[in-house]
């Protein structure tokens, strides 16, 4: 069924609200602790999508056996994820701007047992697909029909054991596995195609044994498809690779690297804030 | 003297199936180690819960914490070796740090890899996990108290690592030993010469050896610290009190294991010189286990003098 254009017009609005956060955060960011707005912008459109369109997840209770799951492996960009479970009501809005600081239950990367939401603690890279991969056992095992998704980052692709993983979730048969691949083309010292060049993304997935699409990771429209794709997926895990912009959503930080772990000027602050459309106080 | 061998590792296998029966939570993760770990025996009987994720401890450490998550209750296995090096970071990480229940069984502990060499030698796994916070840590002595222990293990919720061997060891325990986790045991009591702490494959080593000194007058208490984490601190330090010198016997690098945590604990809390028995910060080589236990000072004449030479300078 094509996705209507209303839930489409209200996903757009629902991810302007994420990213204003994101820039609220990473402005008001305690001194010093600087926030990696980059990579949760390139992530925005999905994960917002997810929340609001796909996963059956419990606000009000968080640890429900039958929830589905979601690993982001690329812990980096836990400024999206704080932002969308706050917003989807999992803790109140007004903690987001301890982000990192002590005492905090938004630690500087996400706490599966301090963030109500978070189902895996991540931030050291690679190692999401594999927690995913015992999380869709664990549903096999008990019959259970959740899915688990995991968002990998392309740079943190390069990881050996994201490999071990893939070939594990095949040999299981998880089709109810999904990953997405943050496709951004960069990691935190530059461009992939310098730093790690010639990757086939989708050959490489394929030639591990999964099934794989490709997608525009900012249009709602292809977003939306790959969720009915998640429902039809069968017989091997899924892999959507998902077309993204490093800093999406504010002019200054597209494709500009040195905005994966940045704080913003007040000048910067000001200007991100005209082009997200919102005032510049401090309150969320 | 001891007469009974048996294997550690069809003790964990054994005991696991037995535990499985009456826990539908408990699963198996293996890394090319079903058949060396004996979790095939789960297998057999429980195909679902026997995950085998090939040569790969680091996805192992991934899965067993995914799985963990879920609710499960995962006994995840293989060599001392891969489980304290190999795969340490997703172990602290994704096991350790979210508290999540996972017991690590870790195979080929000590000097029982010996014939494959260093690369195989879990000499200093004790001590690397005793690092991270929150891991129970045990070294079990023979098959009797692996059993013990995982049976233990399985009943406690949060993260682990035991420590077994390979081939069938001397059994020095029987079923009716008491056993808990976290308590240092007295395990033989001739007096109060010296108390040494001991523990994994060679508390036989360390008990015959106290059996000699008997002989020569010496009169020996052997306390077992099967429990390195959380530390029976009331414990050693009662025996500590009570005998007039202090012997620690380990197989494990003198760095970070035994040794060490007596030390770290009776240098705050009772002040007093501690001699050792263990590896001495070296790389070995590989040989027969007993060959090497001998070899590196593991063995019964080197105990036997030690504490001769303790007792006669009344340290």
């Amino acid at each position: 069924m094509e996705p209507t254009k209303k839930r489409i017009e209200l996903l757009k609005e629902k991810t302007l609200i994420i990213r204003q956060y994101i820039l609220k955060m990473s402005y008001f960011v305690e001194k010093g602790c600087k926030a990696h707005p980059g990579p949760a912008l390139s992530i925005s459109d999905i994960l917002t999508a997810l929340y609001f369109e796909y996963l059956n997840v419990f606000p009000d209770d968080p640890n429900n056996p039958g929830r589905d799951r979601l690993v982001l492996s690329k812990g980096h960009a836990y400024l999206a994820l704080y932002a969308v479970l706050a917003e989807k009501g999992f803790f109140d809005k007004s903690l987001l701007l301890s982000v990192r600081r002590e005492g905090s239950i938004l630690q500087g990367h996400p706490d599966m047992n301090k963030v109500p939401g978070v189902d895996m603690t991540t931030g050291s890279l690679g190692n999401g697909l594999g927690t995913g991969v015992g999380m869709a056992l664990a549903a096999k095992i008990d019959n259970r029909g959740y899915k688990t998704v995991v968002i990998i980052g392309d740079g943190e692709s390069q990881e050996g054991v994201v490999w071990e993983a893939a070939e594990c979730a095949v040999k299981y048969k998880l089709s109810n596995l999904v990953a997405i691949i943050d496709k951004n083309n960069f990691q935190g010292c530059g461009s992939i195609e310098k730093i790690m060049p010639g990757i086939k993304h989708k050959e490489r997935w394929e030639a591990f044994g999964w099934n794989v699409i490709e997608i525009d990771g900012h249009d709602h429209k292809e977003i939306l498809s790959s969720f009915e794709e998640i429902e039809r997926n069968r017989n091997n895990p899924l892999c959507i690779i998902a077309s993204t912009v490093k800093g999406r959503g504010l002019s200054f930080m597209e494709n500009d690297n040195s905005w994966h772990q940045k704080t913003l000027t007040e000048d910067e602050y000001n200007k991100g804030c005209e082009e997200l459309g919102m005032s510049c106080d401090k309150d969320i | 003297m001891i007469k009974t061998f048996e294997s550690t590792r069809e003790a964990f296998g054994e005991t696991l199936v037995k535990l499985a029966r009456k826990d539908k939570d408990i699963v198996a993760v293996a890394a090319d180690t079903s058949k060396s770990m004996l979790t095939t025996l789960l297998e057999k009987e429980f195909p679902d819960r026997a995950i085998e994720v090939g040569i790969a401890e680091q996805n192992m450490m991934l899965v067993a914490a995914g799985l963990a998550s879920c609710g499960k209750k995962v006994f995840a296995t293989s060599y001392s070796v891969f489980t304290s090096m190999r795969a340490i970071e997703q172990f602290r990480t994704f096991i350790a740090y979210p508290g999540l229940n996972v017991k690590v069984i870790a195979g080929l502990g000590g000097f029982s890899a010996g014939i494959e060499g260093v690369t195989h030698l879990g000499l200093e796994d004790l001590g690397i996990i005793r690092c991270i916070p929150g891991v129970t840590l045990i070294t079990a002595a023979d098959s009797i108290t692996a059993s013990r222990a995982i049976t233990g293990l399985s009943k406690m919720v949060g993260p682990a690592y035991l420590r077994i061997g390979r081939d069938p060891s001397p059994v020095v325990f029987s079923e009716e030993d008491e056993f808990e986790i976290g308590k240092a045991r007295v395990v033989l009591d001739f007096g109060n010469d010296i108390v040494i702490f001991a523990n994994g494959a060679v508390l036989h080593t360390a008990i015959e050896a106290a059996e000699r000194l008997k002989k020569d007058g010496i009169l020996v208490k052997i306390v077992e610290v099967h429990t390195l984490k959380p530390l029976d601190e009331e414990g050693i330090i009662r025996y500590a009190k009570e005998c007039k010198s202090i012997l620690t016997v380990e197989e494990h690098n003198i760095i970070g294991g035994l040794y060490s945590a007596v030390s770290e604990l009776l240098s705050n809390k009772y002040p007093k010189r501690i001699e050792f028995i263990a590896v001495k910060d070296e790389f070995t080589e590989s040989g027969l286990p007993d060959r090497l236990r001998e070899k590196y000072g593991l063995s019964v004449s080197n105990i036997v003098e030690k504490s001769k030479s303790i007792y006669q300078k009344g340290m």
